[in-house]
């Protein structure tokens, strides 16, 4: 009887000393990399925790939330007017787009039309925020993969398009140019002739980087392939913008929904790319800056007279009610829900930031990728953190 | 020339002076190329000026940035290995050093004349692996180790098609002597025209290629600059470097380059000499022929009884000619070039560069053997 | 026409940037010794022309971080036409900005009823303590100066150009 028992603790024990020892063989110890909160690839404070194998990447959880600001909640306590000074500082990057969502949910709330002059000069103002947001993109793309000269052409041209958006709103990053009713001043004499030059600039450095990231045969052995998307999964995840389009959906509100703005008026294109990864969001939006540049030629040259303001009262009173607008912003889809109870301030704003849907597909993405692919990602994902945290 | 020298001097005092040059061979280039090209280059490529404050046209912003990084704190992580983590970049430093002595910078101006040169130089220039290692490891710091590892893994891929691309050069110039190569290229002639000599960059562009490419990834320069990755690793192995001990990294890191750029024009532009129609134009430049040393057959005498001492003179002049413009190409691809993928650098190196250098050098030997 | 590699291109791109800059001169400004001037409507420094301020506090109250300080008292002043009461005017005592605080929006310049406000270009006034940013009605008053005539506007605007009173 206790030969049997011993017998069997005997080879409980030699099992599970060959277990150990096969532990001991086989199971290597993974390491958990902190990117972040401060890393130049995080374009400010995100963090991502990623549990790595060697260099490839077992499971990626991005950490946000160490830049947030509560603008929903300043909201709250902002008079409507002030209100677009606070969120011009989300995607700082092309800030004026973030205030016309907002503006445009007031007015619906208001049922106030801005006459279309004010329209078109929003839509103009909308589109170079866009193309100062995206050029910069196409330079930090560069930078992210190694290589350093593009992000300083970047800066360079991206000078132009600032300089004309200071000379019109007076504001080279935070232009607060956007009013209920209109927008707060007529453009300045001279202000359309400039553009053009400026645009010139633009059109010139996307050929520039044509020749220098797209044609490059590192960058395409480095992006292509890399961090594909399917549009159904997209499309899961809540992802909007270039990074959507960039998967082969055809979507974009400028052309679906052009709430408010002037895009009807012109004759433009959306862009896609069937593949999906990497080097298609690259792409997608080197061609939407092209775009866009055609986009404000057109505007600035069917630039139509008359009033800017409409009939708006002094002291803004925004009536009972509930409105929710979206538009295609630099980023992605952004869009504000605006509660109102009559009063002064809104009762509440939500803010629906592009960058915050467009992160959230990183922890699928990211799973079974090499470190340095996790930098082509996050920077083709395209993300401003102030538009993630909020 | 070498006889009177040391019938002159003694022997404490040519090594005392050895080894200023030889400071004054590291530190003058590398002062050098770091301002024309890391700093002025390269702003101007981006649309810049650079530094412009300290000194005229800011040329004195390297002596600033030196007394900056001296007098900052030296910090040793509290978790690092302390003595590897001080040794580290000193063992850099001295590979830098080691290398410097082979190249030849005029016929009596070198500082070792070893037989085997060249494979010298290669060898010792993987003592900075080492360096590189151990600073990775011991700084306890996941980026740090990271690029550690991709450093080592890196320079041995392409340690193999430096050497093999070195081989071919070798071959045609029949010696691993470098003044024998300097020799070989300024005497020689190509298919009996030899008013150019027979620089190797001419039959040799295969290897040349191949070298320079080698000596970007050996560097760690973009487009082969993982090791370093500022986006990804916050420049890897160097991330808790500061101070002092950071500086002596990137002297070496900028030296080094320096001297790769000696090497590959000693092997393949022609070293210290200069085309021989030039020398023909100059009386009293061109090589005379020794009977008594080439009839005595001595290895290292040849060079040194047949060119005129003027050349010692010229010589580092020569050299830094060609010197400046290799390091040009060197920096003007790295401020141009993405980076690649760790993966796609190692089958770079093993699928693409070995197999054509390995063709090269069976191409030369054939050749070497027909003509 | 065989393509020429992208990593050619790559090069002369960069290499033309190189001869550019060489040629004709770096797109930067060297700050200190030459300066830019920014456009007219550019939001630098906000200037008060004090005889307009009535002490109504408006800017304060819109300001979204409240960095507008203002204190005033009433007071006499004298009748319009001789022989008339005085007037009861409010005299301003007190007007701060902490250019610490504010966000450069120009709400306060644009709720302004008395156009007593200005935007001035100027930028240059950075402090070593942040306590300075703090600029009383004296020195909001000397950048009075500084601030430009206001620009005409494109064609078609129906917008009327203001007056800077001097």
């Amino acid at each position: 009887m206790t030969d049997l028992v011993d017998r069997r603790q005997m080879a409980y024990i030699a099992a599970q000393a060959a277990d150990a020892r096969v532990n001991v063989e086989l199971e290597t110890e993974g390491m958990t990399l902190n990117i972040g909160p401060q890393h130049p690839a995080t374009h400010g404070t995100l963090r991502i925790v990623i549990q790595l194998d060697g260099e490839e990447v077992v499971a990626a959880d991005p950490v946000m939330g160490y830049m947030h600001r509560g603008y929903e909640k300043l909201a709250e306590v902002r008079t409507y007017p002030q209100v677009t000074t606070l969120v011009n500082r989300i995607d700082w990057l092309g800030s004026f787009a973030n205030e016309v969502p907002f503006i445009l949910a007031a007015e619906q709330l208001m049922d106030i039309e801005a006459p279309p002059r004010a329209q078109w000069i929003r839509t103009i103002l909308f589109e170079l925020g866009r193309i100062a947001n995206v050029t910069l993109f196409l330079g930090d793309m560069g930078v992210q993969l190694g290589a350093i000269s593009p992000v300083f052409y970047a800066f360079r041209d991206r000078e132009f398009i600032l300089n004309q958006i200071e000379a019109a709103t007076g504001g080279r990053f935070h232009p607060n140019f956007d009013r209920i009713g209109g927008v707060k001043d007529d453009l300045p004499a001279g202000w359309i002739a400039d553009t053009k030059v400026a645009l010139k600039a633009i059109q010139r450095f996307c050929d520039e980087m044509e020749d220098l990231i797209v044609g490059n045969e590192i960058f395409a052995a480095r992006t292509r392939g890399i961090g594909v998307i399917p549009a159904d999964i997209g499309l899961s995840y809540g992802l909007s913008g270039a990074n959507i389009r960039a998967s082969g959906v055809d979507w974009d509100l400028r052309r679906d929904a052009p709430c408010g703005l002037v895009y009807d008026q012109v004759d433009w294109k959306v862009w896609t790319h069937p593949d999906g990864d990497s080097f298609a969001r690259y792409w997608v939006r080197l061609q939407e800056v092209r775009e866009a540049c055609g986009i404000v030629e057109q505007l600035l040259d069917g630039l139509p007279a008359g009033p800017i303001m409409a009939k708006v009262p002094r002291i803004i009173k925004v009536p009972e009610g509930e409105a929710y607008v979206e538009t295609e912003n630099p980023l992605g889809i952004m869009g504000y829900y605006v509660i109102s109870q009559g009063g002064l301030e809104p009762f509440r704003v939500k803010i629906r930031s592009a960058s915050f849907s467009n992160i959230s597909i990183a922890p699928w993405l990211l799973k079974g990728t090499f470190v340095p692919d996790v930098i082509t990602i996050l920077a083709s994902l395209y993300f401003i953190l102030g538009d993630v945290d909020r | 020339m070498l006889a009177t020298v040391a019938a002159e001097f003694a022997y404490w005092q040519t090594s005392i002076f050895k080894l200023l040059m030889a400071f004054v061979a590291v530190l003058i280039p590398a002062g050098g190329t770091v301002y024309l090209y890391l700093f002025k280059m390269v702003s101007f490529l981006q649309s810049r000026l650079g530094p412009m404050e300290a000194g005229p046209y800011g040329s004195l912003q390297l002596v600033a940035e030196v007394g900056k990084w001296a007098q900052k704190e030296d910090v040793v992580p509290s978790r690092a290995d302390a003595f590897v983590f001080k040794a580290a970049p000193y063992v850099v430093l001295i590979s830098t050093f080691l290398l410097v002595i082979v190249v030849p910078f005029g016929p009596d101006a070198v500082f070792a004349d070893f037989d085997t040169g060249i494979f010298l130089a290669l060898a010792v220039s993987s003592i900075s692996v080492i360096g590189i290692l151990m600073a990775g490891w011991a700084s306890a710091s996941k980026y740090s180790l990271l690029g550690g590892l991709r450093a080592a893994g890196q320079l041995i891929a392409y340690e193999l098609p430096m050497v093999l691309a070195v081989v071919g050069v070798v071959i045609q110039a029949g010696t691993l002597n470098m003044q024998g190569i300097v020799e070989a290229q300024t005497t020689g002639e190509i298919f009996g025209w030899g008013a150019l000599g027979h620089p190797f960059i001419l039959t040799q562009f295969v290897g040349f290629f191949i070298f320079l490419i080698a000596v970007q990834a050996e560097l760690a320069q973009t487009p082969f600059d993982m090791p370093v990755a500022e986006s990804e690793l916050v420049t890897g192995y160097m991330t808790e470097y500061s101070g002092f001990r950071f500086l002596l990294f990137f002297i070496g890191e900028f030296a080094t380059a320096n001297i790769f750029a000696f090497l590959a024009s000693v092997l393949f532009l022609g070293g210290w000499s200069v085309p021989p129609f030039i020398m023909d134009a100059v009386p009293g430049l061109a090589p005379q022929v020794d009977g008594l040393a080439a009839a005595l057959g001595g290895t290292t005498g040849v060079a040194e009884a047949s060119f005129s001492p003027w050349f010692n003179l010229i010589g580092p002049v020569v050299m830094a000619v060609k010197m400046l413009a290799l390091t040009f190409i060197v920096y003007w691809v790295r401020f141009t070039y993405p980076r690649f993928r760790e993966d796609q650098l190692q089958s770079f190196a093993w699928k693409v560069l070995i197999p054509i250098s390995l063709v090269n050098i069976a191409v030369t030997g054939v050749l070497k053997v027909v003509f | 026409m065989p393509k020429v590699p992208g990593l050619i291109k790559g090069l002369t791109v960069t290499f033309g940037e190189l001869t550019k800059t060489v040629t004709r001169g770096a797109q930067t400004v060297q700050y200190p010794h030459e300066k830019e001037a920014p456009p007219i409507r550019a939001r630098g420094v906000i200037a008060l022309h004090e005889e307009n301020c009535t002490a109504c506090m408006l800017c304060s109250r819109e300001c979204p971080d409240w960095c507008i300080y203002i204190e005033g008292h009433k007071t006499l002043a004298p009748p319009r036409r001789a022989g008339g009461k005085p007037r009861s005017v409010n005299k301003l005592d007190r007007f701060d900005i902490d250019y610490a605080l504010c966000m450069y929006c120009g709400i306060c310049v644009e709720v302004c009823p008395f156009e007593a406000l200005f935007w001035s270009p100027e930028y240059e006034y950075s402090e070593p303590k942040i306590a300075d940013l703090l600029h009383d009605k004296t020195r909001l008053g000397q950048w009075m100066e500084t601030v430009p005539e206001f620009e005409p506007y494109e064609p078609g605007a129906e917008v009327k150009a203001k007056k800077v009173p001097k």
